[in-house]
């Protein structure tokens, strides 16, 4: 995904192999009726029914205790789980491509595998274990610690959605640049700590970053592992999504769409800082790719 | 340097990363996944197979498995459409749209059920003008499809995008100086080539359309038998505390899953049979 | 520094890169490692400067066991094949990398680096590009820039892996011809790895031949190529044609030719190969000699300053080629067709069943 956009003048306009400019406007007009119809009307929609009563009630949905509680709950959640999953996609990726070993590939199917797994099972596989009727269940009941419908289940279950985000954006691009640039460091003097920070850290700096970033936008909008684990009670283990869902089903449609713009809004940025940092690490790719 | 082992390799710190990684990953994923098989094995198998294949449930599958192909379908089409008309064509507000197409995969899923159910309702911006001739989208097995081609959109695109993007131009001129039309061309020589990536994103989309939740059960309706999706069932099983019902079907999921991902490995590979 | 290299082995899964290879590489010299590729000359390269384990064997650096020592304590400058340049930095700071990366203790200062750092863009010629990044540099300004960062940090040993195999013909040729300079200006022990002979002979002080893991030969430029160990070393450095022949008691045959070897003075009758380079072939009008052979003219081709004429042999389906000077080549003129005698200057003769 981090090549797209790389040749594409070479195409465009080019004469002597294309269809007729018919054929063409038939296509281009065909593609965007499909994105409008699917992509651009629902994103449209979320704003339009979220100031369908105006500004004013659009803000005072906002500030409304609950929702107020679920924002927070929302950023605690991805302020715990960003990091941790940062910290291990950066630790795997150098493991995996930096060195060769036996099972590389099948330990990156491992990695990969929350994405295939549905949200809702992701969810209950927590509820199986800590659950009442889970195996730690009991033991904690007996030493008084919440985990499923409370603030640890939904942290964990997040953890889980949003694992691999940042280790397979990396493995790729760290796999691409080769290692010889950290061998010169070495060779140069370079300790351990000092090679990665100054010479591998500066090439995957926009990986990291759009991995984060696509990583914390799963983390604040994630609604089947969170809703199977948080008990949904008001105020206190709602996340953003969650509360979009209360409001909707209480028919308090204005409400949830203002509540749910925040989370569009979100997903905007995200696609924003995520086009930017593709562009710049195919920048970096391809100057390492001159240097070859 | 393609028979260095790790131990061998003299930058620093393998043996630490290597061991967080399996360590964590095994905290995160590898033993609540297998939790999901060990309270499987606690049921009998009569029960097993009693709870993953009672009526309700199967119309479960019907619906899931049924949208989830046709939406996988709907993308293969409109995915290879899009990914051609963007590295072809020019036109305005085309990098807008090339940023907008990964939309699905950054707004939370709940925002786009509530968002897609409030479009095809009754009174929506396109229900209204729906229903007056007899198409029912909201709460229907259609609505799970529309939820669905929405999600799983940005798959075929991004995978057959990057192949279009580095054929050469100069297999097409090949191509028409033989002789070929434009069609056939296509026919004969792109569509060939893009094949593996058409497939691993419609496996890709049809994946993700079985296990999806959040986006389809606003517009889904949930009718038992008729419009609710395996996952919601799972969750339902869950709030009746029928924690055995809920696993049993889980683990077909996960199967599922497991198979899906099976696939697309292999697809992943054969489409690099070509490579250089 | 003197460089030791005692009986090193390695293989990678089932590949032997390098078997039992030892190795003196005096201080001050420049040694050129040449091979074909898969030879090992890389490995080696990379298991002086650290970059490798041996699975057995030992370095010494002046004497002193270096094997267990890190890559960073070896004090090696290492100019990598693809110049490994950090693509983030500036020239300047990829100069500076190794000095700004040292302990606090012993961190020269910012003047002093700075100083150092000019001093060596002096050196590389290349003082205006000091802010350019990588990417902006050609293939030869970015192999200086590797070049000087390499010397930077002060090293024992300059090692340097196939350091002209990326550039163009004439940017080759000219920077080869520099780093010899340099290395007469600052002897520094320097080992480099080439698969192109030419490249050897030109640039080092010795050349360390090697095959299949193995030392083939070592000896100054004219002694690898004018006294070849084993076959290997005569079909690589250099065109070579091939006598099939036998060897009786001291006394080689070979296709009409009859020359004395001593060196199988106990061979009897065995099947033996004579080689002798396109250059050390005579070609006469007259059967003056008994040691030459009659062939007809097949193709002659002009290569710059050479003209290469093909052979045929009375047998009617071997050729032999032979490389003329332009002056021989006017002084025959030859035509095709024509019937003439080659008589071999120098052959070489190996009792062995190698075959090229």
């Amino acid at each position: 995904m981090m090549q797209v956009g790389k040749m594409t003048q070479r195409w465009e306009g080019k004469g002597a192999v294309t269809e007729p400019t018919w054929v063409r406007y038939l296509l281009v007009t065909a593609a965007l009726a499909f994105l409008a119809l699917f992509l651009l009307m629902p994103l449209a929609a979320v704003f339009v029914q979220a100031l369908d009563k105006g500004w004013e009630a659009y803000l005072e949905a906002l500030k409304e205790p609950d929702t107020i509680s679920a924002i927070r709950l929302t950023l605690i959640t991805a302020a715990v789980c960003v990091p941790l999953n940062l910290f291990f996609g950066i630790v795997a990726s150098w493991a995996i491509a930096k060195f060769s070993f036996r099972g590389k590939s099948f330990l990156i199917t491992l990695i990969d595998l929350p994405f295939s797994v549905s949200p809702v099972v992701s969810g209950l596989i927590y509820v199986l274990i800590f659950g009442l009727q889970g195996w730690l269940g009991p033991w904690l009941q007996t030493h008084d610690i919440k985990i499923i419908f409370a603030i640890p289940g939904i942290i964990l279950a997040t953890v889980f959605v949003t694992f691999p985000f940042v280790a397979r954006e990396l493995i790729p691009l760290m796999e691409s640049q080769g290692r010889e640039e950290e061998e010169a460091a070495l060779t140069l003097g370079a300790s351990g700590l000092q090679t990665f920070f100054r010479v591998t850290f500066p090439n995957i700096k926009w990986g990291i970053l759009y991995g984060v970033i696509l990583c914390n936008a799963r983390a604040m909008g994630e609604f089947g592992a969170v809703s199977v684990v948080s008990g949904h009670v008001r105020g206190s283990t709602n996340t953003i999504p969650l509360q979009v869902e209360i409001l909707y089903n209480e028919y308090n449609y204005a409400a949830a769409f203002a509540v749910a713009s925040l989370l569009a809004l979100l997903a905007l940025v995200t696609l924003a800082i995520k086009t930017v940092s593709e562009w710049k690490m195919q920048q970096s790719i391809s100057v390492a790719g001159k240097e070859r | 340097m393609a028979w260095s082992s790790g131990k061998n390799n003299v930058l620093p710190g393998f043996t630490p990363a290597l061991g967080y990684t399996i360590f964590y990953l095994s905290l995160i994923v590898l033993i609540p996944l297998s939790a999901l098989f060990f309270k499987t094995a606690t049921l009998t198998w009569d029960g097993f197979v009693a709870a993953v294949t009672a009526p309700r449930v199967l119309a479960s599958y019907r619906v899931t498995f049924g949208a989830s192909l046709a939406a996988a379908v709907i993308n293969a089409f409109a995915g290879v459409l899009v990914a051609w008309v963007l590295v072809r064509y020019r036109f305005p507000g085309k990098k807008l749209i090339d940023a907008l197409v990964d939309l699905p995969f950054a707004l939370p899923t709940a925002v786009a059920g509530i968002t897609l159910a409030s479009i095809y309702s009754q009174n929506g911006w396109l229900g209204r003008y729906l229903e007056p001739h007899g198409i029912k989208v909201a709460f229907t097995p259609l609505g799970i499809a529309v939820a669905m081609v929405f999600i799983g959109l940005p798959f075929v695109v991004r995978t057959v995008q990057p192949v279009l993007e580095e054929l050469d131009q100069e297999i097409e001129e090949a191509a028409s100086c033989l002789g070929a039309n434009r069609w056939q061309t296509f026919r004969r020589v792109l569509l060939p080539t893009m094949l593996p990536a058409i497939l691993t994103g419609f496996a890709l989309a049809f994946a993700r359309a079985v296990g999806e939740y959040g986006s389809i059960i606003f517009i889904a309706g949930n009718m038992p038998m008729v419009s609710e999706i395996t996952p919601l069932l799972i969750i339902t099983k869950l709030e009746q505390y029928d924690y055995a019902g809920a696993t049993a079907i889980a683990t077909v999921m996960l199967v599922v899953s497991f198979f899906m991902l099976l696939c697309i490995n292999l697809l992943q590979k054969w489409s690099r049979r070509f490579a250089e | 520094m003197s460089i030791d290299i005692e009986g090193i082995s390695k293989t990678f899964g089932g590949f032997v890169a390098l078997d039992n290879v030892s190795l003196k590489v005096p201080s001050g010299e420049l040694v050129a490692l040449l091979g074909p590729s898969g030879s090992g000359k890389t490995s080696l390269l990379r298991i002086i400067a650290g970059l490798e384990t041996p699975d057995s064997g030992r370095i010494l650096f002046d004497g002193k066991e270096a094997t267990k020592r890190q890559v960073q304590e070896r004090q090696v400058g290492f100019v990598f094949q693809h110049y490994a340049l950090f693509r983030h930095m500036t020239v300047f700071d990829n100069i500076a990398f190794g000095l700004t990366v040292k302990p606090k203790k012993i961190r020269p200062g910012k003047q002093e680096i700075r100083d150092k750092v000019n001093k060596l863009l002096k050196l590389i010629q290349l003082e205006n590009l000091a802010d350019r990044y990588p990417a902006q540099l050609s293939g030869g300004q970015r192999q200086r820039v590797a070049l000087a960062r390499a010397l930077a940090v002060e090293p024992q040993v300059l090692l340097l892996d196939e350091p002209f195999g990326a550039l163009d013909a004439k940017v080759r040729l000219e920077l080869r011809r520099w780093l010899r300079r340099l290395h007469d200006e600052i002897h520094v022990t320097s080992v480099f790895v080439t698969h192109d002979q030419e490249e050897a002979l030109e640039v080092a002080d010795r050349i360390v031949v090697m095959n299949h893991g193995r030392i083939e030969q070592q000896g100054t430029p004219s002694e690898v190529y004018d006294h070849p160990a084993t076959p290997f070393v005569y079909d690589f450095l250099g065109s070579v044609n091939l006598f099939h022949g036998r060897v009786h008691e001291g006394t080689a045959q070979m296709g009409g030719i009859n020359l004395s070897s001593p060196e199988y003075a106990l061979a009897n009758d065995a099947p033996a190969v004579g080689y002798v380079r396109s250059h050390d072939i005579a070609i006469e009008r007259q059967a003056g000699d008994p040691g030459a052979i009659k062939a007809e003219v097949r193709y002659l081709l002009s290569v710059g300053p050479l003209v290469r004429v093909d052979l045929l042999l009375p047998d009617g389906n071997r050729t032999i080629e032979v490389d003329l000077t332009r002056e021989e080549a006017e002084r025959l003129q030859l035509s095709i067709g024509e019937q003439v005698f080659a008589r071999p200057r120098k052959m070489r003769v190996f009792v062995d069943d190698y075959q090229i």
